[in-house]
């Protein structure tokens, strides 16, 4: 589903991802972690086409698609979704009327018929039960005077409304107790199928017990210096990132 | 044809006519503040960001009392705001007061000729009110219009009447041959207790370059209520200089919303006089020039008396290379204690070329008051942008929707639906956002 090939990226004359290689099936979630500054966010926001970043150089191959090539609302239609760190505030703009706009568009770049009002609110509906998100929000204006977790959880309604087939969710714990962990887990537990795929950009273990990765990278340094199963999460946990920057640095 | 070189002499010998005319004596007034102080230029420090005089470099066609009128009435119900089918019209054609296209449909409500109201029971009113807003404008252009004074209506809200549709001022210019200047003149009159709604807004018909010199002088009286709407999204040949003067002479209130959307050069004074304890006035702001468009509002608070409160709220947007002018004049006078009084204006600019100049001016000379005043100056959110796009939408219409926000707060201000959904849908035309409900 996606391909990412020696991927490096600079912010003004800094580099960032110093050569990035990652596969993602369907199906699979993955998990990215790594200390602060390590790069993950940086990844997750070229991916979804930022234009802050220069990508100097690698390729990223989305469902056949040369990714680096489309633009951020292309990559939506194409069926990729960021969760972001810090959603953005939006006044003026509901939430109910954003999302319609998203919807359709989306719809629109997929060649399917935009939803009448009756079909988004049935949609709606189904999709708020999901995150636990009240009406009542959904009217005010996007974000804006949101909650940590009210901001996390209309993350995840966004996501659950325009059904991407690649979710990356770029440090969605970070701020919520445990309680909205939890709910927002769920709502993505609960959209994982067959033929999609998550990506989850972490600094902490603990969204992993949660959402359950089947392979988790570590980020340093702009590369991904390590790969395996859930197990390595747990390792870091306990060890701290500590030990990998050593084993790195003797390499 | 007139020049503005000769207009005095004109008036001059107007005026040294025999004939009754209780409007003889405030027209001699202004008249020779007009001879002393001329068109504001440049160096006139209300008058710095905006050039009004290079308006009256060509030769302007002053209208004539009694001429032929070049409509009919059909072509104003062509004209008319959607869903004003059933307000009563106040209209000024060419600046005159036409008494044969005004039309009241409400009871409790009446509109009079200017010169016969300073004449009949109406007369103490006018005498106290009429021109009261030129203590506050020490310029010739508002001179002018009181000198000039011709054809002014005066609209009467009896005590206690709430009527059931707004007070709709149309003026509309005839500016399909000559040069038009136009001056048209009202003074409405809220007794106690008495609700208006009024909605102002310019029409130009024809390509000829027209100038608007206007003043609307309100008063509102023990526990009145006023909400007075301003719209202009006229000709881009059209031009206008405003005054609306409000003054609050009991405890009372007045809600303003101006939107100016087009125009050449537009240049708004706002005045509120807050003339007795606990009145209270909203003002709200948005104006969204373009191409080379100018819009200045000059506002001004003028706390005379204790416990008032005033809020204030303007927005804008310039694109192209057009400029906005923001100044904002908060007066508190010395025994106006416990004033509050709020201020805002932010701005977004679209274009390198386009510019805004802001300025707040607060003037307290009360030591118990809260006043606060802030301006912003800035661009579209980047993240905003991006974020929206992220999902699915495109850059434009990310752009258009964060506009669409920022003007929100504005609208939403705007109280009779059908006004308030026109001008959503103006708005939404101008930024191009027709395919969703917003």
């Amino acid at each position: 589903m996606l391909s990412i090939k020696n991927l490096t990226a600079n912010i003004e004359d800094r580099e960032i991802l110093k050569g990035i290689n990652l596969e993602i099936k369907a199906g699979e979630v993955h998990a990215i972690m790594g200390p602060n500054g390590s790069g993950k966010s940086t990844l997750a926001s070229v991916l979804a086409g930022r234009d802050h970043y220069d990508v100097t150089g690698g390729s990223v191959e989305f469902n056949g698609k040369d990714l680096l090539d489309l633009k951020p609302e292309e990559r939506a239609g194409e069926g990729l979704f960021l969760a972001f760190q810090y959603p953005v505030e939006i006044p003026g703009l509901s939430t109910i009327n954003f999302m319609k706009t998203s919807l359709n568009e989306v719809r629109k770049y997929r060649g399917q018929d935009p939803l009448d009002a009756v079909q988004f609110l049935k949609l709606m509906k189904e999709k708020m039960a999901l995150v636990n998100i009240d009406k009542t929000l959904l009217s005010r204006s996007l974000n804006e005077g949101f909650s940590g977790g009210e901001k996390k959880r209309n993350e995840v309604f966004q996501m659950a409304m325009l059904e991407p087939k690649l979710a990356i969710l770029d440090e969605t714990d970070s701020g919520l107790d445990i309680d909205a962990i939890r709910i927002v887990a769920n709502g993505v537990n609960s959209l994982r199928r067959e033929d999609n795929a998550v990506l989850v950009v972490t600094h902490y273990q603990r969204l992993l017990d949660y959402i359950v990765p089947d392979f988790v990278h570590v980020l340093w340094n702009g590369k991904i210096v390590r790969s395996g199963t859930k197990e390595l999460a747990l390792e870091l946990e306990e060890r701290g990132y500590d030990f990998i920057k050593n084993e790195t640095a003797t390499v | 044809m007139e020049n503005i070189d000769n207009i005095y002499e004109q008036l001059d010998k107007e005026l040294s006519m025999n004939g009754a005319d209780n409007l003889r004596e405030i027209r001699r007034g202004a008249l020779e503040k007009f001879r002393r102080t001329g068109i504001p230029t440049t160096r006139h420090e209300e008058w710095k960001y905006t050039r009004v005089s290079s308006l009256f470099n060509k030769q302007l066609n002053l209208p004539v009392s009694g001429a032929d009128l070049p409509f009919t009435r059909e072509d104003l119900d062509a004209l008319r705001l959607p869903g004003q089918a059933e307000a009563n019209e106040l209209v000024f054609i060419n600046g005159l007061y036409s008494a044969a296209f005004s039309v009241i449909r409400s009871s409790g409500i009446e509109i009079v000729p200017l010169a016969i109201a300073a004449e009949n029971e109406y007369a103490p009113i006018v005498k106290a009110h009429l021109g009261h807003s030129s203590k506050y404008h020490e310029d010739g252009l508002h001179a002018l219009n009181t000198a000039w004074l011709r054809d002014g209506a005066f609209v009467s809200v009896k005590k206690s009447a709430v009527p059931e549709h707004p007070l709709y001022i149309i003026n509309i210019a005839d500016a399909r041959k000559q040069h038009q200047f136009l001056q048209p003149r009202c003074l409405i009159h809220l007794a106690a207790r008495a609700v208006l709604q009024v909605i102002d807004n310019n029409i130009t018909i024809g390509n000829v370059d027209c100038l608007t010199s206007q003043v609307v002088e309100a008063v509102v009286e023990e526990a009145a209520f006023l909400e007075y709407y301003k719209l202009q999204h006229d000709a881009p040949n059209s031009s206008i200089v405003s005054t609306t003067h409000i003054r609050h002479v009991g405890k009372s209130n007045s809600h303003v919303v101006t939107i100016s959307l087009d125009g050449k050069l537009v240049r708004n004074n706002l005045n509120i006089v807050l003339d007795a304890e606990h009145c209270e006035s909203h003002m709200y702001g948005l104006y969204m020039p373009k191409g080379d468009d100018h819009i200045d509002n000059h506002t001004l608070v003028d706390n005379v008396k204790p416990h008032c409160f005033s809020n204030e709220l303007y927005k804008g947007v310039m694109s192209d290379r057009s400029t906005g002018v923001f100044n904002g004049k908060i007066f508190v006078r010395q025994q106006a204690q416990k004033t509050n009084a709020y201020q805002s204006n932010k701005n977004i600019l679209l274009s390198p070329e386009a510019s805004v100049n802001t300025k707040p001016q607060l003037e307290i000379f009360a030591d118990d008051v809260k006043c606060s005043h802030g301006c912003t100056i800035g661009q579209l959110d980047e993240d905003g942008i991006f974020y929206l796009r992220s999902r699915g939408i495109s850059e434009d219409m990310a752009r258009s929707l964060l506009l669409h926000g920022f003007a929100t707060d504005i609208l939403e201000q705007i109280k009779p639906l059908a006004l308030r959904n026109y001008m959503e849908e103006l708005i939404n035309h101008r930024l191009e956002l027709k395919e969703y409900e917003y």
